[in-house]
């Protein structure tokens, strides 16, 4: 569906906070827009973005057409233990694009 | 041509021309633009959080007061909490009043989140006001509100 880009750092110390960033190219076409020949063009965003850490959740969010396109989301989380965090994104065609990022905590 | 119905005559169109020309906002009003209004926005707010009061305070909603171009425009919401198991930020919802739609994004903090903070980019299709709401783990709700300039704004070429 699209490409990601994910900002994890690496390492951390256990009880850190650590920022994440993602960001994903998508359209985020609102459905207010229309083509050449004056027909509407149909919505199509990312109406939900997830992200989890080891399994349990960080961050989630419900997104409208007043996000703009190529969705930027930051946000924190605690470097509790060594594992993944990963992300999902949903589009209104069902599309779903995932990704994940490793950390280690010492 | 059948007797039910009668065409308008030129003398009956003409003069509904200068009526309608006399009353001036009329057909002004035929082409507004589908924005929501601060009205929509309470509506919306209403919907999401109920009848339950709304304080100001503890959300920090941060937005440049001057956009150039509101296609993309930064934006970004903290909270004062401690974030701890029992006294945390459940979700902050952020509305405007004048894009098409008065919902802009909803984020859920979940049982990993360090802070009540989160960033990123949204469209704005004039001059308006922001409001970010924030509902705590007790059951209150925070808000911050923001009035932002848009100079160039989004969608506009569409209405």
């Amino acid at each position: 569906m699209a490409r990601t880009l994910i900002n994890v750092p690496p390492k951390a110390k256990r009880g850190q906070v650590i920022e994440i960033k993602t960001l994903i190219s998508h359209v985020m076409e609102t459905g207010y827009r229309r083509n050449e020949v004056g027909a509407m063009v149909p919505r199509d965003i990312i109406n939900t973005f997830v992200c989890t850490y080891n399994g349990e959740e960080v961050f989630r969010t419900g997104l409208h057409p007043a996000i703009a396109a190529n969705p930027f989301i930051s946000f924190f989380a605690v470097a509790t233990e060594s594992g993944k965090f990963e992300f999902k994104w949903t589009d209104d065609q069902g599309n779903v694009e995932t990704a994940s990022a490793a950390i280690t905590v010492e | 041509m059948t007797k039910n119905y009668r065409l308008p005559t030129r003398r009956a169109v003409l003069a509904g021309a200068s009526a309608a020309g006399a009353l001036g906002a009329v057909p002004l009003l035929l082409v507004r633009r589908a924005l929501a209004t601060p009205e929509k926005m309470q509506a919306a707010i209403k919907s999401v959080i109920g009848e339950a009061p709304v304080k100001k305070g503890k959300v920090t909603l941060d937005i440049p007061p001057l956009v150039e171009n509101g296609n993309t425009v930064a934006m970004s919401v903290t909270v004062e909490s401690p974030m701890t198991a029992t006294d945390r930020v459940k979700v902050v919802h952020v509305f405007n009043e004048k894009n098409p739609q008065p919902n802009v994004i909803d984020a859920h903090f979940g049982p990993r989140a360090a802070r009540a903070a989160f960033s990123t980019r949204i469209r704005l299709a004039d001059t308006q006001t922001l409001v970010a709401i924030a509902e705590m783990s007790d059951g209150s709700f925070w808000s911050d509100s923001i009035d932002v300039i848009v100079t160039l704004a989004a969608c506009l070429e569409y209405n």
